[in-house]
C-alpha cells in the first residue's frame, strides 16, 4: 500500500497545494509544516514553469514569484529532502512534463524515490501519454496521479482503471481559481469513477470556503485546495506561516465535522 | 507511443478536460477531408473568396540583381486578408460549423491569423474572439483594428513575455473553459494532434499549386523552395508537396533577431532543445531547467519559441534546412524587394527573402528558387520606419 493511499484510511483526506519557492525555498519548507500542522493529510507542491497552461491568475503569479526567486526542481528535490527528517505526510508533485523531460524521467523519478516524493500529477500528460514514464514511475514507487474533469465521460473507465494514489477529480471546466459556485454534477463523476477503482477520489479546482469542503466530503474521499492557499501567500508573503495554518486547520475541521 | 507523431516529436500534451474534443475533432476532420461536399465547398471557398491560385511570379530584376539561380515568388501576399493564413482559417471555420460549433477564438501574433479568422467567422456566421499578447497589440495596432472591424472582440494578452507564446496560453486557457460551443482556430502547425495534421492539409495548397505552375513554366522542378517558419505553417504548406521530391531543398527560415549568438532570437532549431510545450513534443527555445525562453525578433509572427513537430522531424532527418535570418538581414530584404520588385511583402516572409538573396548567387543561373512570400507587408511599414530612425504615426 503506498504512502498516499494510507493517507485515506483516517476518513476524509485534506490536500493542501503550494507552489514551491513562493516566496522562497527556505518559507515552503515552513509552510509545509504549518500545513501539516494545521491537519493537511497530503501535501502538493508545484514545481513552478514558465507557462502553466493549467492554472488561473493566482497560481500562475505563484509561478512566476518562484522562478525570480530562483526556484529549480534540483532545490525543491533537496528540500523535500530536508522535509523528510521532519514529517512523513505524503508530498506529490505537481507538474508541467517540460521541466520533468528536462531532466530525464530515469533520473526524475530516482531523486523522487531518494528524496521521499510519494506522487507526481502532470496536468498536460494525459492518459494517451502517460505510457511514456508510467513504467518509470512505478518502478520507482512514485505514484502516477491521473486527473478526471467533467468533460472525460467515457473516458473515466479506462483512466479509473489505471490510477494510482488517487483520482484528481477536476470539478470545474477552466483553469485552476476559487469559485463561488461549483455546478458540475461532480456526485456521479465520483460514482462513475468509484464503479471502476478502489483508487480514492479526491476533488480540486475551485475549492476554498469551509462549506464547499464539507458538500464535497459528503461524496467524496477528499478535497484538494490550492489558489486559496495560494493567495493567502500571496498576501502575507514570509509571514503567512500563521494564516496558512488557520485556513487549513479550518478547512480540515470542516471535513472531519 | 500515441497518435500523431512526426518520428519523436508531436502527440498530444493537453489537459484532461480537452481529450474528448480533441479526440471528436480528428473523427470530425477524418470524415469531412474526405467528404466530397466539404472538399468542393473548402475549394470554392479558396477561389471565389480567397482568390486562389495565388501567383508563381518570376522575380526578374531580382534575379538579375542577384545574378543566379531564377527566383520565383509564390504571392501568398495577394490573398484576401493579405497572408497565407487565410487558408487554414477559412478551412478550420468551415470545420468548426460542420461540427455545430457557434463560436471560434484563436491566438494572433502578428495579427495576421487573427485577421484571417475573424474574416472567415464573420463570413461564415460565426462568434469570434482573438488572444494577443498587449505587446503585438501595440506594435501590430493596425491589424488589431481590422480585427475589431470585422466583428471580433480582441483580448489583450499581459501574462508572461505578453507576445505570441502568451496568447496561445490564454486561447488554451479559454478553451478549457468553454469547449462546448466553442473551436479553437489554432493558426500554425502547431498544438497537439490533430492540429499540426490540419493545418498542413489546409495549408498544403501552397506547394499543390507551386509544384503545378513551376511545372507549367519551367518544365522542371526547383531546385530548392524556401519558407520563413515561426511555428512553421506557410513553410509547411510550402515543402509539403515537395518532400517526396528528394531532389529539391527545403529551407525553413527562422527568426535569428539580434543574432543566435545574443539571448534576442527565436531560432529555435539553431538554439533549442526537444522538449514537450503547447501540447506537443517538438523543439523549444528553453533554459537549463526546462523553463520556456523569452524570444524575440522584430517580426511579431516569428517570435514565438518553439516550432511545429513535423518541422522537427525534417530537421531530425535532414530532409529540410532551418537557417538563422537577423532583424536587419531581414529589414534590408524587406527594402531589397519593395526597390526591386515593387512589392512590400510582410517582414516575416522577408526573413525567407534574405536568405534568397545569399543563396541564390551562389547558384547557377537555371537553377530555381521558389520562395514563400506569405504575407504583405502594409502592417509592417510603420515598425520598419521606426527601425530605420522614422517615427510616423500608424
Amino acid at each position: 500500500m503506498s504512502n498516499i493511499y494510507k493517507a485515506f484510511k483516517n476518513g476524509k483526506a485534506f490536500i493542501g497545494f503550494l507552489t514551491g519557492g513562493d516566496p522562497s525555498i527556505e518559507k515552503t519548507e515552513e509552510y509545509i509544516l504549518d500545513m501539516v500542522r494545521g491537519g493537511a493529510d497530503i501535501i502538493e507542491i508545484g514545481i513552478p514553469f514558465s507557462d502553466p497552461i493549467a492554472e488561473g491568475p493566482v497560481i500562475q503569479e505563484a509561478n512566476i514569484r518562484a522562478l525570480k526567486a530562483g526556484c529549480t526542481p534540483e532545490r525543491l528535490f533537496d528540500m523535500v529532502g530536508r522535509i523528510r527528517l521532519k514529517t512523513q505526510v505524503p508530498i506529490v508533485f505537481l507538474t508541467y512534463l517540460n521541466p520533468v523531460f528536462n531532466y530525464g524521467y530515469d533520473k526524475f523519478f530516482a531523486r523522487c524515490q531518494s528524496t521521499g516524493v510519494d506522487g507526481i500529477i502532470i496536468p498536460d500528460m494525459p492518459f494517451e501519454e502517460r505510457g511514456e514514464l508510467s513504467k518509470t514511475a512505478e518502478s520507482c514507487g512514485v505514484d502516477l496521479i491521473s486527473l478526471i474533469a467533467p468533460t472525460s465521460d467515457d473516458r473515466i473507465k479506462q483512466i479509473a482503471k489505471e490510477a494510482s494514489g488517487y483520482v484528481y477529480v477536476v470539478s470545474s471546466m477552466g483553469v485552476t481559481g476559487m469559485r463561488s459556485e461549483i455546478k458540475t454534477d461532480i456526485k456521479s463523476i465520483v460514482d462513475s469513477i468509484k464503479s471502476y477503482t478502489d483508487v480514492p477520489a479526491a476533488v480540486g479546482f475551485g475549492i476554498n470556503t469551509p462549506e464547499q469542503a464539507a458538500a464535497i466530503v459528503g461524496y467524496s474521499d477528499g478535497i484538494i485546495v490550492g489558489s486559496a492557499i495560494v493567495k493567502i501567500i500571496e498576501k502575507y508573503g514570509a509571514d503567512a506561516g500563521q494564516y496558512v495554518y488557520e485556513y487549513v486547520k479550518s478547512m480540515k475541521d470542516a471535513i472531519i465535522n | 507511443m500515441s497518435k500523431g507523431r512526426y518520428g519523436v516529436h508531436g502527440g498530444q500534451y493537453i489537459p484532461e478536460t480537452l481529450m474528448n474534443e480533441i479526440i471528436n475533432l480528428e473523427k470530425q476532420y477524418e470524415h469531412y477531408k474526405n467528404n466530397p461536399e466539404f472538399i468542393d465547398e473548402f475549394n470554392t471557398l479558396l477561389a471565389e473568396y480567397a482568390g486562389r491560385p495565388s501567383l508563381l511570379y518570376y522575380a526578374e530584376r531580382m534575379t538579375n540583381d542577384l545574378g543566379g539561380a531564377k527566383i520565383y515568388l509564390k504571392r501568398e501576399d495577394l490573398n484576401h486578408t493579405g497572408s497565407h493564413k487565410i487558408n487554414n482559417a477559412l478551412g478550420q471555420c468551415l470545420l468548426a460549423r460542420k461540427m455545430g460549433k457557434t463560436r471560434v477564438i484563436a491566438e494572433t501574433g502578428a495579427g495576421q491569423h487573427g485577421v484571417a479568422t475573424a474574416t472567415a467567422a464573420a463570413f461564415l456566421g460565426l462568434e469570434c474572439e482573438i488572444f494577443m499578447g498587449r505587446e503585438d497589440t501595440e506594435r501590430q495596432a493596425l491589424n488589431c483594428f481590422r480585427m475589431e472591424l470585422l466583428g471580433a472582440k480582441v483580448h489583450p494578452v499581459d501574462s508572461g513575455t505578453k507576445t505570441l507564446k502568451d496568447a496561445v496560453n490564454e486561447t488554451m486557457r479559454e478553451w478549457v473553459s468553454r469547449v462546448n460551443d466553442t473551436h479553437y482556430v489554432l493558426g500554425s502547425v502547431m498544438g497537439p494532434h490533430p492540429f499540426p495534421m490540419i493545418v498542413r492539409d489546409f495549408q498544403s495548397v501552397i506547394s499543390m499549386e507551386a509544384r503545378k505552375q513551376i511545372l507549367e513554366k519551367e518544365g522542371k522542378l526547383p531546385d530548392a523552395v524556401v519558407a520563413c517558419v515561426g511555428g512553421g505553417s506557410n513553410a509547411m504548406g510550402m515543402f509539403y508537396n515537395f518532400i517526396d521530391d528528394k531532389e529539391v531543398k527545403l529551407i525553413g527560415c527562422e527568426a535569428a533577431g539580434l543574432g543566435v549568438d545574443t539571448d534576442k532570437h527565436a531560432a529555435t532549431i539553431s538554439r533549442g532543445r526537444p522538449g514537450v510545450f503547447h501540447g506537443m513534443k517538438s523543439y523549444f527555445c528553453q533554459d537549463e531547467n526546462g523553463q520556456i525562453a523569452p524570444v524575440y525578433s522584430i517580426s511579431a509572427g516569428l517570435d514565438y519559441p518553439g516550432i511545429g513537430p513535423e518541422h522537427s522531424y525534417l530537421h531530425d532527418t535532414g530532409r529540410a534546412q532551418y537557417v538563422p535570418v537577423t532583424d536587419n538581414e531581414a529589414v534590408s530584404a524587406f527594402e531589397y524587394l519593395a526597390r526591386k520588385e515593387g512589392i512590400i511583402c510582410a517582414i516575416e516572409s522577408a526573413h525567407a527573402v534574405a536568405h534568397v538573396i545569399k543563396m541564390a548567387p551562389t547558384m547557377p543561373k537555371d537553377s530555381i528558387i521558389i520562395v514563400c512570400l506569405s504575407g504583405r507587408g502594409d502592417k509592417d511599414v510603420a515598425a520598419i520606419a521606426r527601425y530605420r530612425g522614422v517615427d510616423i504615426f500608424e
